[in-house]
């Protein structure tokens, strides 16, 4: 049984990441811009390099990256390369692979984004949870409304809050950057390297964090009311439960399923507020690539990008959703 | 055993008035955000009334990085525009992004979520399924993806960023109005208006469309929200209306100019500013709306 | 109909209950004034039309009234071997270590009673560990499963998620967490109104059966007469907050006093006046806006002028029923015309 669901949702996780690529790779097709020229215009641009043969060159790279064959070619091409794991070339940093730029900018983002998901998801529930408890003191319930309003603002605006007043005017952590280059010439596995990436990383952590978990908690604490209001908490008290275990198995064990639910959902949202946090604060994961790459006309490390993302969204979605029948008996031998 | 109840009037029934403003007294959250939006629109139409908008907010109207002075309240940027008239045009340009992305976030919504909350079937499969790829990808990477390869960067207007920013907005309208009409469909009154000869399309706009008022408000709120915010971000990172005065260009340029490290702050202040309230503002209106349209969440209050 | 057996004893004693919802539109007294009394065994029948107040006493013998709900005033005395309590005036901790061990509830339990995701044991182990804190695990699982045996259960429920049981079944169990503390007291509320009629009657028969085994009084909330006929010994019916009349349920049936009884069972549907329905003319009145006087008068065709101006009598009549009505006297006989045109202009309550 579990099994048979396992495997169809891994089916339905190859799907979507089929029709995300092929979106991905129609749209900018539709376009009449050629990247090949875009980005040796932008060369063109920024260093005054001017090649009179220049159509001849674009020409003799559209070749190489394949851009003359037909499209149904390239499509195969693009798709089994996509299933080889192959991003093709990047455009600015040529002869690298756009695996290559990627693969050093990843790490990073991993490991501020799942961080700080984890522990934005983790405070949010409680703090909802405790709003949500009628018997909660009113200063718990009175701090859903402030958490609520700093979750409409972008993080990256709470960034630059942080920024100014934290790194800048009282100086106490670094402005930007993942390691102090001066200290260190490349990421090493010793106790002080972590200990200066963990001061550089709390300020980005931070306001991803402080700007998402009045969502997490405003979405707990809906939840929980509806939860309340249910019969079965109902007749747990009729049974004369302790209020600890009311709130713990009745009221926060059903209320959290929503929100696990709502973590597949929000996966997209949380990489969009970290790529653009990071741009903020020049911390060398995909955020700052992206950035590079919008600037230099990058196209294929840009849709290289887009399709790592999309693959880490929907594979956290999937490992979601194969999860969450432990949380929800009633799933079990359900649809899907 | 005919007997009539006579209507009963009790004396100490309060009036119509009194009860609207002991809710608006409860719902804190519906006044607070609608004052602040009254702000901004005041501040910022009475600003484009008071000051000549259409030049002042563009380089070379003003000398170079002044910080506030009588003259200049707010201060002016490194290209020469008043900060000032910038705030003031930026709130209506930022703020009309907004309102298109909202809108047509909302009308694709209403389409998509009835046709496939009413009609169900194969429909529904296909926009589920729709819906479901397009969750997986996140919505700034297709925005940058379709804005930097589709649109010309050096010709975007607030026009296209209204566009690009509502190709996802539709999704969380489609999604409510399509649980809602699943509900109300089972409701003995949609039964009761079929067999009384109503056409679908009728039974539609006449019977669910009143009901969902408050969900559809509150869910354009949140696409008016989605729009600013994503048009925010592809502003950030320099895909956004390279010659308007919106405030995510401000704070575009701000950054690009490194005003804070150059000691600018009010370059960087006032847009921030700007932004937050508009946000913290609508977010307190969607939460209103909210509790109108789910009354239940009031009750911890 | 059942006779009571077994020794009597009063089990449950209430006095002028009364409880206040403050809304925003104003004040409503959701029970107003209810005595009751019900002896070891015993069960009792509570009808009304929804609304009329009979949840609202459940919760309030349960202290379970939530603001903007108040207890306002009266008592509930519960007789255990422990000696008296008034239910209402217990702390928080003393009513929740009352509540199950003393006084249960089950509730309409066939849809949502039971928190989807936890076992069924684990439902019933823990309601018993927070009020036997030093009983065995073993011992307490031994416990559960006989309860779940005494309501016709398999064993193995214990180990099943509430999704994996019929509405029937999750009923049971909702009776076996009621009785698993041999409470004195047990108020099943609607018990089978999500049920369908063959499981219905099982169900009831289940009560009776478990509550006689442990010689609990029963109130019986409902508002199905018919089923009412089959299972108690008492009626009471409630109207707008207030009881109305109180009965043996031989006799409400066959000679029901008050004119809002009458017409319930007359509402019913029997073998010889097949096909003709008598219904209630009339809507139960807004707790907001109750009639004058007598507040079924609207509605009553035996109706007066008395009636709209003065709140009736509580009477006992000579044979231990109550009834609350103009048609009779302080001491439940039949008034005379004369007598109710004086009474208006006396004592105008």
């Amino acid at each position: 049984m579990r099994l048979s669901y396992v495997i169809r949702r891994f089916l339905f996780f190859l799907l979507v990441m089929w029709s995300a690529a092929t979106v991905l790779f129609f749209v900018p097709r539709l376009s009449p811009i050629n990247p090949i020229r875009e980005r040796f215009a932008e060369i063109q641009r920024s260093t005054g390099y001017a090649p009179r043969d220049m159509e001849q060159l674009v020409k003799a790279f559209e070749a190489k990256f394949g851009l003359n064959k037909p499209l149904i070619e390239q499509y195969f091409d693009y798709i089994s390369g996509l299933a080889r794991g192959d991003l093709g070339y990047s455009l600015m940093r040529y002869p690298r692979t756009v695996n290559e730029l990627i693969g050093q900018a990843l790490p990073w983002t991993i490991g501020l984004v799942t961080v700080t998901t984890l522990l934005t998801f983790l405070i949010g529930t409680a703090i909802g949870a405790l709003a949500g408890w009628p018997r909660s003191p009113g200063w718990v319930k009175g701090m859903v409304t402030p958490l609520m309003v700093l979750a409409a603002v972008p993080p990256y605006l709470l960034g630059l809050v942080l920024i100014y007043f934290i790194a800048f005017r009282a100086k106490l952590l670094p402005l930007s950057g993942a390691y102090t280059t001066t200290r260190f010439n490349a990421p090493e596995l010793s106790l002080e390297f972590l200990l200066d990436v963990g001061r550089h990383a709390i300020l980005p952590a931070l306001s991803l964090i402080v700007a998402s978990v009045g969502f997490w908690a405003l979405g707990m604490r809906g939840m929980g009311v509806t939860v309340l209001g249910e019969d079965y908490v109902n007749f747990a008290e009729h049974k004369g439960l302790k209020q600890g275990r009311i709130f713990y198995w009745y009221y926060v064990r059903n209320a959290i399923l929503p929100q696990v639910t709502g973590l597949a959902l929000a996966f997209g949202s949380i990489v969009s507020a970290g790529i653009l946090v990071e741009y903020l604060y020049g911390f060398p994961g995909i955020g700052s690539l992206l950035n590079a790459a919008i600037g230099a006309n990058d196209f294929f490390v840009i849709y290289g990008i887009g399709m790592i993302t999309i693959f880490a969204v929907g594979f956290s979605m999937m490992v979601v959703d194969i999860l969450y029948p432990l949380l929800d008996p009633r799933i079990r031998y359900d649809r899907r | 055993m005919q007997l009539s109840i006579p209507a009963q009037q009790t004396s100490g029934q309060p009036n119509r008035w009194i009860l609207i403003l002991r809710y608006m007294r409860r719902n804190k959250s519906l006044v607070v955000g609608l004052a602040m939006l009254a702000f901004l629109l005041i501040f910022s139409i009475g600003g484009s009334l008071l000051i000549d908008t259409s030049t002042r907010a563009y380089p070379l109207a003003a000398p170079a990085v002044q910080p506030p002075s009588p003259e200049y309240p707010l201060g002016t940027d490194r290209d020469g525009r008043d900060l000032l008239a910038v705030m003031a045009r930026g709130i209506l340009l930022t703020g009309s992004i907004g309102v298109m992305a909202g809108t047509i976030g909302l009308v694709v919504g209403v389409i998509v979520g009835f046709v496939a909350g009413y009609y169900g079937g194969w429909i529904d499969s296909v926009i589920r399924w729709l819906t479901e790829v397009l969750m997986t990808i996140p919505a700034l990477i297709l925005q940058i993806i379709i804005a930097s390869t589709i649109v010309d960067k050096n010709k975007v207007t607030i026009f296209t960023m209204a566009g690009v920013a509502s190709i996802l907005s539709w999704m969380g309208t489609a999604r409510i109005v399509r649980s809602q009409v699943l509900t109300l469909r089972e409701r003995t009154f949609v039964n009761m208006a079929k067999l009384s000869g109503m056409g679908n399309l009728e039974i539609i706009f006449r019977e669910l469309m009143p009901n969902m008022l408050p969900y559809l408000a509150a869910s354009f709120v949140g696409a008016v929200m989605g729009g600013i915010g994503s048009s925010f971000g592809l502003e950030i990172l320099g895909l956004g209306p390279a010659r308007e005065p919106t405030i995510g260009m401000t704070i575009r340029w701000a950054q690009f100019h490194s005003a804070i490290f150059n000691r600018w702050w009010w370059w960087v202040l006032w847009p921030s500013l700007v932004l937050i309230i508009i946000f913290a503002s609508l977010s307190l209106i969607n939460r209103g709306l909210d509790e109108i349209a789910n009354p239940r969440v009031r009750r911890s209050e | 109909m059942t006779s009571l057996n077994g020794t009597r004893s009063v089990a449950l004693q209430i006095n002028d209950l009364q409880v206040t919802y403050y809304t925003d539109a104003g004040r409503v007294k959701a029970v107003d004034g209810v005595s009751l009394t019900l002896q070891s065994g015993e069960r009792l029948g509570l009808v009304g039309e929804s609304g009329c107040g009979k949840s609202t006493l459940a919760l309030a013998l349960m202290q379970m009234i939530k603001p903007p709900g108040r207890i306002e005033s009266g008592s509930a005395i519960i007789y255990t071997d422990d000696g008296a309590v008034d239910l209402l005036k217990l702390s928080e901790e003393e009513m929740r270590q009352t509540r199950l061990s003393k006084i249960s509830y089950i509730p309409q339990g066939a849809m949502n009673s039971l928190n989807p995701v936890m076992r069924i044991g684990a439902q019933m182990l823990d309601a018993m560990q927070d009020h036997l804190p030093r009983a065995s695990k073993r011992e307490l699982i031994e416990r559960a499963e006989h309860a779940l045996e005494s309501v016709e259960l398999k064993r193995s429920v214990f180990q099943m998620y509430p999704h994996e049981l019929s509405g029937g079944m999750k009923q049971r169990v909702c009776i076996a967490i009621g009785i698993l503390l041999n409470p004195k007291v047990i108020i099943a509320d609607e018990p089978t109104s999500a049920l369908d009629v063959v499981v219905q009657r099982q169900v009831m028969e289940t009560i009776r059966r478990v509550q006689e085994k442990i010689n609990a009084a029963v109130i019986l909330i409902g508002h199905d007469m018919g089923l009412m006929a089959q299972v108690t010994h008492r009626v009471a019916v409630m109207y707008a907050g207030k009881l109305v009349e109180v009965s043996n349920v031989r006799e409400i049936f066959r000679h029901p006093l008050h004119p809002y009884a009458q017409a319930l069972i007359r509402s019913l549907p029997r073998l010889k006046n097949k096909g003709v329905f008598h219904g209630i003319p009339g809507l139960a009145p807004s707790l907001l806006h109750l009639p004058s006087g007598c507040v079924f008068h609207p509605r009553c065709d035996r109706a007066m002028e008395i009636c709209k101006i003065a709140a009736p009598p509580r009477s006992t009549t000579p044979d231990g029923r109550f009834v609350s009505c103009h048609l009779y006297d302080e001491q439940g006989n039949p008034t005379t015309p004369d007598q109710r045109g004086m009474q208006a202009h006396t004592s105008p309550r």
